[in-house]
């Protein structure tokens, strides 16, 4: 592998292939099973060989792993009913595995508009079958890495995961700005101006927010030792435990000080300076280690 | 939606290999697949694409590539959402290329 | 239906659920067995007047299942649903809307967990997001028969897919996928039965119903709505 390799540039197979050790992967209903989704030839619109999904099992360093792969090419990396059925599928089978760690090389628009209800209803199963790895003690691991980001319903599945990793490529929210521009005007907030884009719900603001755990360069090395380096801490005596009451009442603390503290920010650099951030015109152009340096983050 | 198939005269039969595939279905794009067939003395050619009324292109496309590789015992199976020509055939090469007799890695 | 209506038909007059803001919350008393037994008291929290859910939507109703698993032990509770969707607006996206409606989503998990019966109902709207991470998260969601489930609206959909309003509006009329009415969402599995009539009754039933399991995929197979995704799970188990 070169020195420096693009994570956002590969495809969904490839960021597989360079995340596990290499040979290691077995792919589950790979493209020759040709499992097609039965709603897009009605549409006009040609299905891939494996919807847009890619899931089977690896090791990471030796460490046995199931991992999900989405392919922000095909369709925006949007679930439908056979994509969104290949990740419930695996979270289920890693309830009867128990991997070290479920990994989801997310990259999506979130619920397949073509096909809305199936694709709806798929999200929330992926979402519930998530939760149930995650009460089991088995964590799960998001890898945020694509140009098209992490949206939508995928957006709240990332929100239930043990860890997120982002590059700065990637972002990660709810809505497309096109969206909130279409609904409420340029003002509300223009989708042509990346920088405010990327401020808004990319991966360095959302580090600094703590709404990720981890900031990568764009380099598959780099996520790869990320989630390692995650897996390390899941493994130490009393690292991980599956929700709580606890552990929710905790994270809403979190959530209702962040709308008091800095709910009236009118744009990230006014929250990363109420967050102590010295320089906070600079982030925009600072490396992922730097920014890492900046937020002192208490283990979760 | 068009599906075209077509089914060429070629001799190179590659040794065992597991199902290759490359690119993606993306707009202006198409994934290939390679698959062992049942064949030997024919290469067969399943075209899924939404550009419609290409059929006398995709034809010349496949019969250029097998004028090339002349492959017995595989089918070729595209998923095509608009590519042009010269994509179709930069993917047909790269499948080609990631055929294990070819040196390359399997996906 | 109006919530206050919906309110007074499930649970009587002297329903102690109120509106704050786009919020609805509150417990109500049934009778569980329609005799004369221990009333039941359920949580109800949701939304009206198709609230788009922002980031003090989504705390304020997990705060009432996190009161409710902290301090009511196996109470059940209602989720009353009528959104249209995620907020749209810069401010939400900029302090991580998905964390807060995922945090919603999770504390309806626990809820479940912790062996509190979780009920959905659509008693108006349920667009996208906002569904996501309530009704479709209990342990079963119901809707009303006049009740509307849609992932986006029309002209946006439009715009997005590049597929052409006429062409969305049709399909909504003939392909299951498309068509936004509840019975719909019935025969695919993901809303478990429509409540027409004795709404209490349908409560009641909603109640006793023991299952904790999903099984969205094996019902949208059986009653024929989504043909593929119950055995697609079985299949990458035998993997």
């Amino acid at each position: 592998m070169n020195a420096h390799t693009s994570f956002a540039e590969l495809s969904a197979r490839q960021r597989v292939q360079a995340m596990v050790d290499v040979g290691t992967f077995k792919e589950f209903l790979g493209p020759s099973q040709r499992v097609v989704s039965p709603h897009l030839a009605a549409l006009g619109v040609p299905y891939a060989f494996d919807d847009g999904a890619v899931i089977g099992s690896g090791t990471l360093n030796a460490n046995a792993v199931l991992i999900a792969a989405q392919e922000g090419e095909f369709m925006g990396g949007g679930v439908g009913e056979v994509h969104g059925a290949k990740l419930t599928g695996l979270f289920r089978r890693a309830l009867r595995d128990r991997p070290a760690a479920v990994l989801v090389l997310a990259e999506s628009g979130g619920v397949r508009l073509h096909e809305a209800n199936a694709g709806l209803i798929a999200v929330s199963e992926v979402m519930r079958a998530l939760l149930d790895v995650r009460a089991a003690g088995i964590p799960v691991l998001m890898l945020i890495g694509g140009a098209n980001g992490c949206f939508g319903g995928m957006g709240l599945i990332a929100g239930c995961a043990d860890f997120v990793v982002m590059s700065d490529a990637a972002r990660m929210s709810m809505s497309g700005p096109e969206v909130i521009e279409s609904s409420h005007g340029v003002e509300e907030f223009d989708a042509r101006d990346r920088a405010l884009v990327w401020r808004t719900t990319g991966g360095k603001h959302r580090y600094l927010m703590g709404d990720c755990d981890r900031l990568v360069e764009d380099d598959v090395a780099a996520f790869r030792s990320a989630a390692l380096d995650l897996l390390g801490q899941c493994k130490q005596p009393g690292a991980k435990q599956p929700m709580t009451l606890e552990s929710l009442r905790q994270a809403h603390a979190r959530l209702q000080e962040r709308i008091e503290n800095v709910g009236d920010c009118k744009d990230a650099t006014d929250i990363w300076q109420r967050l102590g951030v010295a320089h906070p015109e600079r982030v925009g152009d600072m490396e992922a280690a730097e920014i890492q340096a900046l937020v002192a983050r208490e283990q979760a | 939606m068009e599906n075209l198939h077509f089914e060429l005269p070629g001799q190179r039969v590659p040794s065992r290999f597991d199902a290759v595939l490359v690119g993606v279905v993306g707009s202006g794009n198409l994934e290939v697949m390679l698959e062992p067939g049942s064949d030997p003395a024919h290469c067969t050619f399943a075209i899924h694409t939404s550009a419609r009324g290409f059929g006398p292109i995709w034809e010349a496309v496949v019969r250029n590539f097998q004028n090339q590789h002349g492959l017995g015992g595989v089918v070729v199976s595209i998923n095509d959402m608009g590519a042009t020509p010269a994509v179709v055939s930069l993917r047909l090469d790269q499948a080609v290329a990631s055929l294990p007799d070819a040196g390359g890695a399997q996906i | 239906m109006n919530w206050n209506d919906l309110c007074l038909a499930l649970f009587g007059p002297a329903h102690g659920i109120v509106r704050d803001g786009d919020v609805i919350l509150g417990t109500g008393q049934i009778d569980p067995e329609g005799r004369h037994q221990e009333p039941l008291t359920v949580t109800v929290v949701g939304t009206t007047d198709h609230a788009p859910i922002g980031v003090e939507t989504a705390l304020a109703q997990a705060a009432v299942v996190l009161d409710t698993i902290e301090h009511h032990p196996g109470r059940p509770i209602l989720l009353l649903v009528d959104t249209q969707g995620q907020r749209l607006r810069h401010r939400d996206e900029l302090l991580c809307i998905n964390r807060y409606m995922a945090h919603l989503g999770c504390c309806v998990d626990l809820a479940r967990r912790r062996g509190h019966r979780v009920i959905g109902l659509v008693y108006d709207q349920a667009l996208s997001g906002g569904f996501i991470t309530s009704g479709l998260m209990a342990d079963a969601c119901y809707a009303l028969p006049e009740a509307e489930i849609r992932v986006m609206r029309l002209p946006a959909m439009s715009r997005v897919t590049k597929i052409s309003e006429d062409v969305l509006e049709q399909l909504s009329q003939s392909n299951p996928v498309f068509a936004p009415g509840v019975s719909n969402y019935v025969a695919m599995g993901g809303i478990e039965a429509i409540w027409r009539d004795d709404l209490r009754q349908c409560l009641r039933d909603a109640l006793q119903n023991p299952n904790v399991q999903d099984l969205r995929a094996e019902h949208g197979a059986a009653r024929g709505g989504r043909a593929l995704a119950a055995d697609i799970v079985q299949r990458v188990l035998a993997a």
